[in-house]
């Protein structure tokens, strides 16, 4: 938004939030509305015309964000964002199509659709809000929680080996991998501005503080506390190796821009590979003739 | 009703006599009815509709993808169909099971989908590829919640085609899944499809919303209880939720919304249930048995019945073409007239405890089961309406 | 002495809608010239939001607006009469 368009009393996002549904369910302290203000930020930078932009969510603390940004917006079910949009995304190849959703929604009870979707490299952006918790039901272990933090299903701490999530979508064929925390507000932003212009299947995870569960379960203090063992902790490693990615409890975090490949798209595959063998008797699909 | 009706668009209509079997019958259905998206996963017996279509569609225009699971695929239907594209896909007994998650879903989101399920013998992996009718009861209450949807039973390659457009018709009107649950007998049953000019077939389209944009309410009902429809992209900038959700679509948790949005997800099937229910009846207003029966086994106990009739006994039939909503009204009005319901259906009773329901206790009903893996042996149902005529 | 050519620094006027506030002391933090602190008043939910203790030091970063995952505060820019008028008015 230019700045002279900025009034006072009207804050500068409100034509792109249900200000009806004001004020949102997350806790004090919880960064996924930031990463909310870097997507609408994000959003309004790309140039994109608004009216073409979907936002599919799950279900969990990070499945509320479709409720709240005013864009054709899809609340769907638990861990099924990612083939909603896959089909939103085929039947209509004018709209971006991103999915907002948790940790839990899309790579633990979605892995299965979020590792497919990459590998087909379908046109998507996936922001993953990584809390490192089953929030919504109460802090419950995750396929993200580091080894040793303590969770309701995990009262003796965690055993299981976590996902290393930006591993994972690049070892699946994803274009573009980030990881930030929430911390990092500009460069969420334009993480998430690079993934809205391009195309492909874009990946980028958020860590943000869990501090009704996460925080409080294993005494890490309030968001502060966790924005600041953010600060001095995470390292920006644009281009590392993902396969270093791994984030022990309260260690290191390394952050940064990973993968930024070109690759057609499923419906660039489609088309190109039915055309080929199809001639003239094959009728192609979202090109603009 | 406010309802859109066209003919069909030509680039999908394979118009001609034809021999196929019934899954390709729903295939060439489905493109009739202006069906542009499939999402699948393959399983046995029903696969062969997901291959006619990714056959057929590269010519049509539109998308065949082939899903990780069918989760994912009815995940997709939802999304393409409020991208505005008419979706289906299809799926036998174990496919059926991971479906109804997101079937559930559509439901609440009132979109309109088509799902075909060419049915085995169950539970779990059962009877891959041997015919059962096990999943009738499935399709009605499978997903959690109370809600209504449609299904429709089609007996013959013919009825699988002619159907198929009809579900698509439903579905668009009532903004509702439609099922299309036929079996593997009728799935791989080789027999004449006639598909007409496609001027000859009538297509419903479902209501868009066209009023001013900042108006637009996506479950307001209309006075056909059925709300107008947008599409993604169109700048309504709409919520929809699987969560119970008010007019405006936005999730209100609390028992009065919960009541208004169940209600009107019921109320909108079961107050048009005339408009939908459809059924063959056969001798009906003398007899003093009624067979009712459905899908494959119509067609065995047809044989039974012509079979009772030159015993002397009074035999109507009532084949069931629509299975939900059931046809209460017309079980209840004949129960008043017979001696007895024989109901013969590859399952231990499903449709029977229905037809008892509806009856209301006033007469007797039989049922002849079977658990699958084939169909009756005519002889059985015949000795089932003997007795029932004593 | 660094110089800038004709660029000048922004200024800006930081906007609090108080009600919307819930108290996680992020923009307080965050901050990098001090303009806010946290307040000792409630508002509606019963948290206590910030306050401009410093509005002459907000150089219209926005980073307040960023971080705040409420949508409770932004910054508008300050227009450069009204700041040449209150160096007026100021002057002694």
């Amino acid at each position: 938004m230019k700045p002279e368009d900025r009034v006072e009393g009207r804050h500068p996002m409100e034509e792109f939030l249900r200000m009806d549904r004001m004020p949102h369910i997350w806790c004090s302290g919880c960064g996924i509305g930031i990463v909310v203000t870097s997507f609408i930020e994000a959003l309004q930078k790309s140039g994109l015309d608004p009216n073409k932009v979907c936002v599919c969510s799950g279900i969990g603390c990070t499945g509320r964000v479709a409720g709240y940004v005013k864009l054709d917006s899809f609340h769907t079910t638990h861990g099924r964002p990612v083939p909603f949009a896959t089909g939103l995304k085929l039947a209509n190849p004018e709209l971006k199509v991103v999915v907002f959703s948790g940790d839990g929604d899309i790579v633990g009870i979605g892995g299965n659709h979020f590792i497919h979707a990459a590998r087909r490299n379908m046109d998507i952006v996936v922001i993953c809000v990584n809390n490192f918790n089953y929030a919504m039901t109460g802090g419950q272990v995750a396929a993200t929680t580091p080894i040793g933090a303590n969770l309701s299903t995990a009262p003796y701490g965690n055993f299981e080996y976590p996902f290393n999530l930006p591993y994972l979508a690049e070892a699946c064929g994803a274009t573009y991998v980030a990881r930030w925390t929430c911390l990092h507000i500009r460069r969420v932003t334009k993480s998430i501005q690079e993934a809205l212009q391009k195309r492909g299947f874009s990946f980028i995870e958020v860590i943000t503080p869990c501090v009704t569960l996460y925080a409080r379960r294993n005494r890490l203090g309030d968001g502060l506390n966790l924005l600041r063992y953010y600060y001095e902790n995470s390292e920006i490693r644009h281009g590392a190796d993902t396969r270093t990615l791994d984030i022990g409890y309260q260690g290191k975090i390394i952050v940064g821009k990973f993968v930024d490949i070109e690759k057609p798209t499923f419906l660039d595959c489609m088309n190109n590979h039915l055309r080929k063998v199809l001639g003239d008797k094959y009728q192609p699909w979202g090109v603009k003739s | 009703m406010n309802v859109r009706k066209k003919s069909a668009d030509p680039k999908g209509v394979l118009t001609g006599v034809h021999y196929l079997d019934g899954d390709y019958a729903i295939a060439e259905g489905a493109l009739a009815a202006g069906c542009r998206f499939f999402a699948g996963y393959p399983i046995t017996p029903s696969t062969e509709t997901a291959e006619r279509f990714a056959e057929r569609i590269p010519m049509v225009g539109g998308v065949f993808i082939q899903m990780e699971d069918e989760i994912a695929s009815v995940a997709a239907l939802i999304g393409a169909s409020w991208a505005g594209l008419k979706a289906m896909t299809v799926t036998s007994g174990p496919g059926f099971s991971l479906m109804m998650e997101n079937i559930g879903l559509a439901c609440m989101m009132e979109v309109p989908i088509v799902i075909a399920d060419v049915q085995r013998g169950g539970p779990s992996t059962g009877l891959p590829t041997l015919t059962g009718q096990g999943d009738m009861q499935q399709v009605k209450w499978g997903s959690h919640g109370d809600y209504e949807i449609i299904a429709l039973s089609p007996d013959s390659p013919q009825e699988c085609f002619d159907l198929t457009i009809k579900a698509f018709n439903l579905s668009e009107m009532f903004r509702v899944p439609v099922f299309i649950m036929t079996d593997e007998c009728v799935g791989h049953m080789h027999e004449k499809v006639v598909i007409p000019p496609a001027e000859e077939i009538e297509i419903v389209e479902r209501k868009w919303y066209e009023g001013p944009k900042d108006k637009y309410l996506p479950y307001k009902p209309d006075v056909d209880l059925v709300p107008f429809m947008v599409k993604a992209g169109d700048g309504y900038r709409f919520h929809t939720t699987g969560l119970t959700h008010d007019e405006r679509g936005y999730p209100v948790i609390n028992a009065e919304c919960q009541d208004w949005c169940v209600r009107h997800l019921c109320d909108k099937i079961r107050l048009n249930a005339d408009k939908i229910i459809e059924y063959k009846e056969d001798e009906t207003d003398n007899a003093e048995i009624v067979v009712v029966s459905y899908g494959i086994t119509s067609r065995v106990a047809w044989k039974a019945i012509q079979d009772a009739r030159k015993a002397g006994i009074k035999v109507g039939s009532l084949r069931l073409i629509t299975i939900w909503p059931f046809p209460d009204k017309r079980i209840e009005e004949l129960a008043g007239k017979i001696k007895a319901f024989v109901v013969p259906e590859i399952n231990l009773g499903q449709i029977k405890r229905e037809v008892e329901r509806a009856a209301k206790g006033k007469v007797p009903v039989y049922p002849v089961s079977h658990c699958g893996g084939w169909v009756h042996n005519p002889d059985n149902i015949l000795k089932v309406i003997k007795e029932a005529a004593k | 002495m660094i110089y800038f050519g004709e660029l000048k620094e922004k200024k800006g006027i930081v906007n609090i809608i108080k009600d919307r506030c819930k108290g996680c002391s992020f923009c307080v933090e965050y901050c990098p010239r001090d303009v806010l602190e946290m307040s000792e008043e409630f508002n509606v939910k019963g948290y206590h939001p910030p306050r401009v203790i410093n509005p002459d030091n907000c150089c219209y970063c926005q980073l307040c607006e960023a971080i705040c995952p409420e949508f409770a505060i932004f910054v508008t820019l300050r227009e450069e009469e009204e700041r040449e008028r209150e160096k007026e008015i100021s002057r002694p």
